[in-house]
């Protein structure tokens, strides 16, 4: 299948690996076990096994009601263990990143040197939730902030990290503004500052908030934007662990993984595992936007089905379930699944890929049969263009060709042999960029040729059979 | 010299790096030129204190963003050629570096605006659930022909945003506030909104108060209880999660897991001695 998937990109091996270790572990692609026949079915997830208690906003988001929810509990002693064993537990949870790549934190945590060459060691916080689908890190940041703090303490030391810079997007005020509030209760009770909650290790955390640049969300064009510049991904290697923010050793985790890890030390990596398949482990996140009757974010098992997901705690499809025309798994940048697919499919991040999409951020939107798929399809392509930096040819040039053909297969104004042409051309993006941002403005329009060719095709011959015929028209 | 000269203004809009703004390079008008001049107020040469102390002090460049952001809020929503000359020089920045980063950024006005911005996100998740039909009630409440244009009175500016990271309480605007300064700077969103609630919205920030509830319009927060369709919120019972009061502190045994890993450490070390 691998073969497979090289040949449809028409590249060589060079190219699969750097997709691979943008998107997917080394190693981890493809074959998933179905749930079932494990014999055991994943979801419906207990009150008693949520981390993030505090997810509606409905208790004090302040350091009181947050000390009353468990965060701050025996952090010192959750120090003392460890660097080593904090990134081990960490391991032995199988966390995966949740900012969307899916790179098992562990391992990613264990690359920061375990000396210090004399450069200062950072830890940043990927708090610029611009993903289309995506709203679970406001929760955490505006209800659950001292859940964040703490794990900056505990996997800044984890790293040898005394400074914590937190990257939080500019449009998301209020947020920032808690973020703020609990920094400053920390420091007061002596948990964050020179002896943080008595360690002895020193630890800091600052909020810095961006501008609006989706492009931001990117680890390096972060690193970039916190450096002062314009937010231009660098290349990578090296990689920010080696030399990142200032130069010096830098990890750059989402708000969701840092944030568990607390929890994670405190009822043991054994525990968080025994959620989810193997590879697969833990809590996760969903907010489930679009035609549901229940929009929301809530936390469940990972690798609970699509389906059970939407009906449990969205009220189901509007319409129906029969009424569904495609979801798009994980945010928008993974591509689309048609209904039969989400039939069956479970929310994982091997299961995802093996039906060609992916988990990402768990961004979960959902379309029912009134859509405009096409239409949609091309506002996200929009939304690339937009928000494409314009440093590679590939990504600079090809993004608003992908948005100018899309717009046009929205009216119908093309010809099918440009439905090969368009896919061509978003095999030309991938993976020839510098960031993901030119693979993932590749891969919904993949998406949409692979499942919903006929509708486009459809579109087209409607549009020649009304008469208009000039390409040049719009 | 009329801005984008030689261009339409809904084409030359079509280049520049937000829905408002005219093209990326600056062009001279009354308001805005080598001769207007821009300083930091007292109160808020302190604000500057405080963000540049959280920088490496050799490193001052990382305030870049929120310098800009601050001398935003105090000048009525947009930046003057000298206030972002007045940031390149409290940062030892060079100029062009600044205006790098002011025409990056799509939160950065460079042009006029109106006394509050509202800003509709256009995404996939907002526009299936409602968005046009808010963008359509605000152009033809407020006057407007389309994204980018403020209303004839100076009161409203309307931009069309990308993913405001809120999909689940779609739709919604984000609206900033520059009627007081720095000091009295809000930006919120309003979500969860059908085109009564906006319009409603507009009539109360006119009248210069401050909108009813900010955050969702009709629910708490992101919780499972309805949405907006066909312009009208539709409840639906049941939160099936988070019942009853949360759990309170739990930490397992962390001295039974110290020890176990100093056995596990001791074992490993004796077998390679051997």
């Amino acid at each position: 299948r691998e073969r497979e998937r090289e040949r449809e990109r028409g590249g060589g091996g060079e190219r699969e690996r750097v997709m691979l270790g943008r998107m997917f572990t080394m190693g981890n692609v493809l074959r998933g076990t179905r749930a079932y026949s494990t014999g055991r079915s994943y979801g419906n997830l207990q009150d008693k096994d949520r981390i993030f208690t505090n997810l509606y906003g409905e208790q004090d988001y302040g350091i009181k009601g947050a000390m009353k929810r468990g965060d701050w509990h025996r952090t010192k002693d959750i120090l003392s263990l460890g660097r080593d064993a904090i990134i081990n537990e960490v391991k032995k949870s199988g966390l995966r990143g949740r900012g969307g790549a899916g790179f098992p934190s562990g391992l990613k945590w264990s690359f920061m040197p375990k000396q210090s060459d004399g450069r200062p060691h950072f830890l940043v916080i990927n708090a610029d939730e611009g993903e289309p689908g995506t709203c679970k890190d406001r929760e955490i940041m505006r209800h659950d902030p001292h859940k964040l703090i703490e794990g900056c303490l505990i996997a800044g030391f984890a790293m040898g990290a005394h400074t914590t810079y937190i990257y939080i997007r500019g449009e998301f005020g209020l947020e920032a503004d808690r973020l703020e509030e609990a920094i400053a209760e920390a420091r007061k009770e002596g948990f964050l500052g020179p002896n943080a909650c008595g360690s002895g290790f020193a630890h800091e955390v600052y909020v810095h908030r961006g501008a609006g640049a989706y492009i931001c969300g990117e680890e390096t064009a972060l690193i970039e934007s916190l450096e002062g510049n314009t937010g231009k991904p660098r290349l990578k290697p090296p990689f920010p662990a080696n030399v990142g923010l200032y130069g010096c050793p830098t990890t750059v985790t989402n708000v969701e993984t840092v944030a568990v890890a607390p929890t994670i030390m405190r009822r043991g990596g054994d525990w968080f595992a025994s959620f989810g398949r193997e590879k697969n482990s833990g809590t996760k996140l969903f907010c489930i936007s679009g035609h549901v009757n229940k929009p929301c974010t809530v936390e469940e098992e990972m690798s609970i089905p699509l389906k059970e997901l939407l009906e449990r705690h969205c009220g189901g499809v509007r319409g129906g379930w029969d009424n569904l025309l495609g979801v798009i798994p994980g945010g928008s940048s993974v591509p689309v699944l048609p209904k039969d697919i989400c039939d069956t499919v479970l929310m994982d991040f091997d299961d995802l890929v093996s039906h060609k999409s992916g988990l990402g951020t768990a961004g979960v939107i959902v379309m029912d049969k009134s859509t405009d798929i096409i239409a949609a399809i091309s506002r996200l392509s929009l939304f690339y263009k937009h928000e494409s930096c314009g440093q590679c040819t590939p990504c600079r040039e090809g993004c608003p060709w992908l948005s100018s053909v899309m717009d046009r297969f929205v009216a119908g104004n093309a010809t099918v042999d440009e439905i090969d042409m368009l896919q061509e051309i978003t095999t030309q993006i991938e993976g020839h960029s510098i960031c993901a941002l030119g693979d993932a403005a590749a891969w919904p329009v993949q998406g949409l040729i692979r499942h919903f060719r006929p509708e486009i095709e459809q579109r087209i011959a409607q549009y020649h059979s009304a008469g208009a015929n000039s390409i040049g028209a719009r | 010299l009329a801005p984008a000269a030689g261009l339409a203004p809904a084409a030359a809009r079509r280049l520049a790096t937000n829905s408002h703004d005219h093209f990326n390079i600056h062009r001279d008008t009354t308001d805005n030129n080598r001769d207007v001049p821009f300083d930091f107020t007292e109160a808020n040469y302190e604000r500057v204190a405080e963000i540049l102390a959280r920088y490496p002090s050799n490193y001052k460049q990382s305030a870049v963003i929120p310098l800009l952001d601050l001398a935003q809020q105090q000048n009525d929503g947009y930046l003057t050629l000298n206030a972002m000359n007045k940031v390149a020089d409290i940062l030892e920045m060079a100029n062009i570096r600044v205006y790098e980063v002011a025409t990056f950024y799509t939160m950065f006005n460079r042009s006029k605006m109106g006394k509050y911005h509202l800003m509709v996100c256009g995404t996939t998740p907002c526009m299936i659930r409602g968005a046009p039909g808010i963008y359509q009630a605000l152009c033809d409440h407020l006057g407007l022909g389309g994204y980018g244009e403020t209303t004839k009175d100076g009161m409203f500016t309307l931009s069309e945003m990308e993913c405001m990271g809120s999909c689940v309480n779609a739709p919604m605007i984000a609206v900033a506030d520059y009627t007081e300064g720095a000091e009295g700077y809000t930006y919120n969103y309003y979500e969860d909104l059908t085109t009564q609630d906006v319009i409603q919205l507009v009539e109360r920030l006119r009248k210069g108060e401050k909108p009813a509830k900010i955050g969702s319009q009709h629910r708490d927060k992101c919780e499972p209880a309805g949405v907006v369709v066909g312009d009208k919120w539709v409840a639906m019972e049941g939160t099936e999660t988070l019942q009853g009061p949360p759990p309170g502190p739990y930490c397992r045994d962390l001295a039974a897991v110290k020890k176990a890993r100093e056995e596990a450490a001791a074992k490993k070390a004796a077998e390679g001695a051997k």
